[in-house]
């Protein structure tokens, strides 16, 4: 036997209590990981490393649309070889199913996203026809939506000019992603944009909430999207370009600040954590203080018996931590498959580290209190049972 | 002369209780030689626990002097206690105090850890002391797989293990039966006759005194001695 064999022998003393008590630290940290990665994507800094599209949308926010006559000055810039757009259209199916529906210039799209395939008769169709809509495979196989069929759809946001809601759409085509990860983004549906322009109550005509511009070299992406910024800096249309990727992030970002949310939750599941492992912590301490002072009597030092408890509480946390931050690294890789790589949510060195350093930290909040009490337990007293 | 093991002089114990001071041991004086077996009696309050945490440096006395194998133990802070304990003294308690979550042998082993001893010698030093407490066969039970008397043989082979001159004994056949206390006080008569231990038993039965050298009784915190021929 040796010493660290005593302190897991101890652990297990009431292993139900022990189990429960190490599936709520697995918890914790699963949670910790998952965050704790969220936090790390929405706190990075912009990154054009290998982008072959920038999006281009009003500095002030999304949501405030620009002129689709900037067109032909992007199209200028240097090393952009495609532009198109592309606007929100708050689409809801049926009762209330909310779709991702954009309102796209047809051709344009076509060209700029190669990896969505679909047969080129259906994009001419598209492009040819101004009720005609566009869906991808999932929401097509979803809603069993047919080539030909007409699809009521209503907009809480857009109502048409007659003060309508419901706008009427005529299926023309179902594109699929060219390999599993764009399949898995076949989740959206484009309509007209010549239709959304003329035909909504609001006086957005001629705008558009972002342009796509695909580059001719990824290499060149971060340079042009500061020469595109710079172009319009100081205008009334001041713009920010990013990557696809940063584009979405600052999408989500809007529900609020991530960081705080995080911050506010993972404060909240340690608080909780820290109640109850210090709860276990000092109960398995009260329910052995005559073993304790055997220890002592036995010659170990008080020293040695508050590293006893210390190692407990340390190796509780240190099991159900990497348990956690494992299962954490797994359900990230299961949602970055999941999402077509569109949320890379993999725990990298700097989420690892911090989960390292919560559980010394939460060894020793737990731990300290026990072990000083276990410490200064007076052998006599102890065995007297005072 | 025979070369003491234990030296006890003027010793005063007092303990606090609330604001109350209560004086336990008065001045107490105690020798007692190597290779000794004494049983110290007397009726509850009288001191006898106190005076063997003393002896076995589980406490510190208010005043006067504890000398255990030449050494003055009451003047050692406690870590050298601790320490003091490890090498020089062996603990039965009445209720054997064993760990409840490990086997016979890992709990003969525990105070082994403390050594620098490797594992195989430790393993070989708990088969020897489980070997001289008749308990070989019990080794890989937990204390709740045992009886009361195999728990207590498994508490002296852990007292035996490393090899401490002075053995102290409180109450340790009380929660036993007459034959099983008969039989573990055989085992420390053993002890002290043919591997030379000294020991001190606490104990209230006359009968369980009787197979000791020597009966000391306590009262009121002052000693009176009886002498006996075991």
């Amino acid at each position: 036997m040796t010493k660290s064999g005593f302190v897991i022998a101890n652990l297990f003393r009431k292993r139900t209590r022990t189990i429960l008590t190490l599936l709520s630290v697995i918890t914790a940290f699963l949670l910790f990981g998952l965050l704790q990665s969220v936090n790390t994507i929405f706190s990075a800094g912009a990154d054009f490393v290998g982008a072959t599209r920038l999006i281009v949308q009003a500095r002030v926010s999304f949501t405030s649309p620009l002129p689709i006559s900037m067109l032909p000055k992007l199209e200028a810039v240097p090393g952009v070889a495609r532009v198109g757009y592309s606007q929100w259209f708050g689409g809801v199916w049926q009762e209330n199913t909310p779709l991702i529906m954009f309102s796209i210039d047809p051709l344009r799209h076509h060209d700029i996203y190669p990896e969505y395939v679909m047969p080129e008769g259906e994009w001419q169709a598209f492009a040819d026809t101004r009720t005609g809509m566009i869906a991808g495979k999932m929401v097509a196989e979803q809603y069993g939506w047919k080539l030909g069929q007409k699809i009521p759809i209503s907009s809480n946001i857009f109502p048409q000019k007659n003060g309508s809601k419901a706008w009427s759409f005529d299926l023309v085509g179902i594109f699929d992603g060219k390999d599993e990860n764009w399949k898995k983004r076949t989740n959206i549906v484009y309509m007209q944009h010549d239709y959304f322009d003329e035909a909504n109550q609001f006086g957005m005509k001629g705008r558009t909430n972002f342009f796509i511009l695909k580059l001719t070299d990824s290499a060149r992406a971060e340079a042009t999207a500061k020469t595109v910024d710079a172009m319009f800096e100081n205008s009334p249309d001041e713009t920010k370009t990013q990557t696809e990727k940063d584009f979405n992030i600052s999408f989500v970002k809007q529900i609020g600040d991530i960081g705080l949310i995080v911050r506010w939750i993972l404060f909240a599941v340690f608080f909780t954590l820290l109640l109850v492992v210090g709860n276990t912590m000092a109960q398995s301490v009260r329910e052995r203080i005559p073993e304790l002072a055997v220890l002592k009597t036995l010659g170990f030092s008080d020293r040695s018996v508050l590293g006893f408890v210390l190692a407990e509480a340390f190796a509780l946390c240190l099991a159900g931590g990497l348990v956690g931050l494992s299962l954490a690294s797994l359900a990230g890789a299961m949602v970055e498959k999941g999402t077509g790589g569109q949320f890379q949510l993999h725990l990298d060195g700097s989420v690892w580290l911090l989960g390292v350093l919560a559980i010394v930290l939460m060894s020793v909040a737990v731990g300290l209190l026990p072990g000083l009490r276990a410490r200064r337990l007076r052998i006599v007293d102890a065995l007297a049972g005072h | 002369m025979p070369e003491s093991m234990v030296e006890v002089a003027k010793v005063t114990k007092v303990y606090q209780r609330g604001r109350q001071k209560i004086e336990v041991l008065h001045g107490l004086d105690l020798d007692i030689p190597k290779g000794d077996f004494v049983a110290l009696m007397g009726p509850s309050g009288s001191g006898k626990t106190t005076l063997l945490n003393l002896i076995g440096g589980l406490d510190q006395p208010t005043s006067g002097e504890v000398r255990v194998g030449g050494s003055r133990i009451d003047q050692l802070g406690s870590g050298e206690l601790a320490r003091w304990r490890a090498h020089n003294v062996g603990f039965v308690f009445q209720f054997y105090n064993l760990m409840p979550v490990l086997t016979a042998e890992r709990n003969v082993e525990l105070p082994l850890l403390l050594t620098k001893l490797s594992s195989a010698q430790r393993r070989k030093n708990v088969a020897v002391a489980l070997e001289v407490v008749g308990l070989a066969d019990r080794a890989k039970h937990k204390p709740r797989e045992l009886s009361g008397g195999q728990e207590q043989r498994v508490a002296i082979a852990r007292a035996l293990v490393s090899d401490p001159q002075l053995l102290v004994c409180d109450e340790p056949t009380g929660d036993l039966d007459r034959k099983t206390a008969d039989e573990i006080l055989g085992l420390l008569q053993v002890l002290n006759r043919e591997h030379g231990k000294t020991i001190v038993i606490v104990t209230h039965d006359p009968k369980a005194a009787e197979f000791a050298r020597r009966i000391l009784h306590l009262e009121k915190g002052q000693l009176l001695e009886q002498a006996r021929a075991a």
